[in-house]
């Protein structure tokens, strides 16, 4: 625990932190984008404890309310605390029983508040967040990140997804992309992640939220191509010293 | 000086399982001038009838503006009535800070009265002297809601609270049912109607009376003097015992339909004095 | 266990260029629509501007989660403003808001870096630029960000204002029409997105003038 010392200024008690000051278990990046209908959205279920695969059924992806739909990368841990929160506030809201209700806009507000306070306090939740929803036939899709950066777009993707499936989203995404088509484009961004990214393992689910609600798939896997011979026998023709 | 002996602070129950201090604070919404309210499915429009204490004085401002989708008319404190309005002024902004939408009028209304309430159970506080009329926007729709000092809130088609709101009150429910689909215009006029009921006999001017509205489309917003006067002549909404005089420095419009005194006379006269042994915390 | 990790740190830089160009009765505000992190961009489409007042456009970029907390709270002091006193707040009130806002947070600083550009008393166009502690100067044009050291130059050997430094004072109001500083400013942000990876994607320009309020938007390069 080296590192929690490197700023005694900071922590009032370095040797035992009360603060996330590195992730323990991960999950890897979300996918999401707008269709016809409402939002699709994608994460595997894999749980990394650095390098090594720890958990493999972490569901990344949750209903909040009736109108959202919450995925998270980052600190598992810090994503189920939030996940209570959440869930509180929408009891309170259901409580009111007045007719009026938290939209995925309001979620998405105050999901940034809560980051944005938790960074302000220099004590973060380690998470990239992506908020779908529909509401009044009004779409929604927008992402807030560890220290409360966020922002709207058509399609957004957390980590690793930034930087390999936005290309594909930016290419191949357009307004009135149908449910097959818009799950075919997810998958196929997932697969490019599945093969580049080291942290991504092949059981996924993709939910959809629309207008009706919010529905998650059971976990399945995609199909890949691992038999090309420079993957079956790396080394052959090398000429290495042993 | 004292009406029992249960009357001196406001923690303390009668033998009848009465709070004398809270009745008092009732009555003091009383004393105010008239404030009303009314609402269709989309408006709702609130007026209220401005007094000055003394004829060197200017009356007090009695409507606010809470926020873009909510307004209040008050009757009683003025003073209590301002405060309790910026509170909810700070309320909308803060929920706005988090959730950036308005916050909905009857969770407002709610917290209003909530915060009313613990001035009716506590020795050391004393309550609220002003009744609220709040009107307001929200996704389910058009509320106008009234709060008053026991910590009680209603929601309301049509409503009027202050002196002499009784004759408002009585032209309202002969109209009322047919508010939910009225327009703008006719709302702004049952409005002024009711407004006038209140005079007694007195002439209704722009000078002794303001309009707000709020609607779809619309933000919260008190209509000028001008606009008003010009409404009062079109609709030819004038007292009762004097002809209907055209203003002489304002365009009227003669074909206007003149609202034939719907409501003249009823409820002139009828004072709002409280039955004594009822007690008024169900209004 | 010894693990080397990179010190969190609570800032970011998204990036962007804003530029604010004062004319006798128009005043002209824009800033690009990009908001990158490292070398990835977050979107293309993000506003960086934030009309404060009827009289008041604030344009800002820097870290992107600061400044939406300094535009919420802004507005929030201008409701309340408008409440107690039945008006907008002129330009040169919302500057010294602006600042004091900056200030209060001196030892946790906004990484805001802000123009304000409006309209004064008398109709006149007005820029204000900040550093992200809130020290502030009245000029007669600036700009601010990532692209800001490519775009001031190009503005200084454009705009050939007064200097600052003459006595008595001459009016640091640039010369020019309108139209001819709308085009200076897509001008001076087509080439600073030449350069400058954090400016790009789109244009948004405000335009303040008797009129009123004005939006256009220009495409700028995406790569």
């Amino acid at each position: 625990m080296e590192s929690n010392q490197a700023k005694p200024g900071l922590l009032c008690n370095p040797e035992a932190s009360q603060r996330t000051l590195y992730p323990y278990v991960t999950g890897t990046s979300v996918v999401a984008l707008k269709y016809k209908d409402g939002i699709l959205m994608a994460a595997d279920m894999g749980g990394s404890y650095g390098s090594t695969l720890r958990y493999k059924s972490v569901e990344r992806m949750k209903p909040i309310g009736k109108h959202s739909l919450l995925g998270a990368s980052g600190e598992i841990s810090d994503f189920q605390e939030l996940l209570r929160y959440l869930d509180e506030l929408i009891l309170y809201d259901n409580m009111w029983d007045d007719g009026n209700s938290l939209g995925p806009k309001e979620v998405h507000n105050y999901l940034t508040r809560v980051m944005y306070n938790r960074r302000n306090k220099f004590n973060p939740l380690w998470n990239s967040l992506v908020l779908g929803g529909v509401k009044k036939g009004q779409k929604y899709l927008g992402m807030v990140s560890m220290i409360g950066v966020n922002f709207e777009d058509n399609h957004v993707a957390t980590g690793f997804g930034n930087h390999l499936a936005r290309p594909i989203l930016r290419d191949e995404w357009h307004e009135n992309l149908t449910f097959e088509e818009g799950v075919k484009l997810l998958e196929k961004c997932m697969r490019v992640l599945l093969y580049r990214d080291r942290s991504a393992v092949n059981k996924l689910q993709i939910s959809k939220i629309t207008e009706e609600g919010v529905t998650i798939s059971q976990p399945y896997s995609l199909k890949t191509f691992w038999g090309f011979s420079a993957f079956e026998n790396p080394t052959l023709g090398a000429e290495g010293s042993w | 000086m004292f009406r029992n002996q249960y009357d001196t602070d406001v923690t303390t129950w009668s033998p009848a399982g009465r709070l004398f201090q809270v009745e008092y604070a009732m009555e003091a919404v009383k004393q105010g001038s008239a404030a009303i309210g009314l609402r269709s499915k989309t408006h709702v429009v609130l007026a209220c009838v401005n007094k000055a204490n003394s004829e060197l004085s200017s009356h007090q401002k009695k409507i606010f503006k809470v926020d873009d989708h909510i307004g209040v008319a008050i009757a009683g404190l003025t003073a209590d009535g301002r405060v309790l309005s910026r509170y909810m002024r700070s309320e909308c902004i803060n929920y706005n800070y988090t959730y950036e939408s308005p916050l909905p009028v009857g969770r407002l209304v709610v917290q209003l009265a909530d915060k009313a309430q613990v001035c009716t159970q506590r020795s050391w506080k004393r309550p609220y002297g002003v009744g609220l009329l709040v009107g307001g926007l929200d996704e389910s729709g058009a509320h106008l809601y009234y709060n008053c000092p026991s910590g009680n809130y209603f929601e309301y088609q049509a409503f009027a609270i202050g002196s002499r709101s009784q004759a408002a009150k009585t032209y309202l429910e002969r109209r009322f049912e047919n508010f939910t689909n009225s327009s703008r215009e006719d709302l702004i006029k049952d409005a002024l109607i009711a407004t006038r009921e209140t005079l007694q006999g007195e002439k209704l001017r722009s000078s002794i009376c303001t309009i707000a509205v709020v609607g779809v489309e619309e933000p919260f917003h008190i209509l000028d003097q001008d606009t008003v006067q010009k409404l009062i002549d079109a609709f030819e909404i004038v007292g009762q015992d004097e002809p209907p005089a055209a203003e002489p420095d304002v365009a009227t419009e003669p074909g206007a339909a003149a609202e034939e005194g719907a409501g003249a006379g009823d409820g002139a006269g009828q004072g709002a004095v409280a039955e004594p042994d009822v007690a008024p915390m169900d209004i | 266990m010894t693990k080397e990790h990179a010190n969190w740190s609570p800032y970011d830089n998204n990036g962007g260029s804003c530029v604010a160009i004062a004319g006798a009765n128009y005043c002209v505000i824009a800033a690009d629509t990009r908001m990158s992190t490292g070398y990835s961009i977050l979107t293309r489409d993000y506003s960086k501007i934030c009309k404060l007042a009827d009289k008041a456009v604030l344009a800002s970029s820097g870290f992107q989660a600061d400044v939406k907390a300094l535009q919420k709270h802004l507005a929030a002091k201008h409701l309340i403003y408008q409440h107690q006193h039945n008006k907008q707040m002129s330009c040169p009130a919302m500057a010294q808001l602006l600042s004091n806002t900056l200030y209060y947070k001196r030892f946790f600083p906004y990484y805001a870096f802000n123009v304000l550009g409006g309209l004064d008393s008398e109709g006149k166009g007005c820029v204000f630029t900040y550093d992200a502690v809130g020290s502030y100067e009245r000029v007669g044009y600036s700009s601010q960000g990532s692209g800001s050291t490519l775009i001031i130059p190009f503005l200084d050997n454009q705009l050939k204002s007064p200097s600052p430094l003459l006595l008595p004072a001459v009016d640091a109001v640039t010369p020019l029409s309108e139209a001819e500083a709308i085009d200076l400013v897509k001008t001076v942000f087509a080439s600073a997105t030449e350069r400058d990876i954090y400016t790009g994607d789109r244009l948004e320009i405000v335009v303040l003038n008797a009129d009123g309020t004005r939006y256009e938007y220009m495409e700028l390069r995406k790569d």
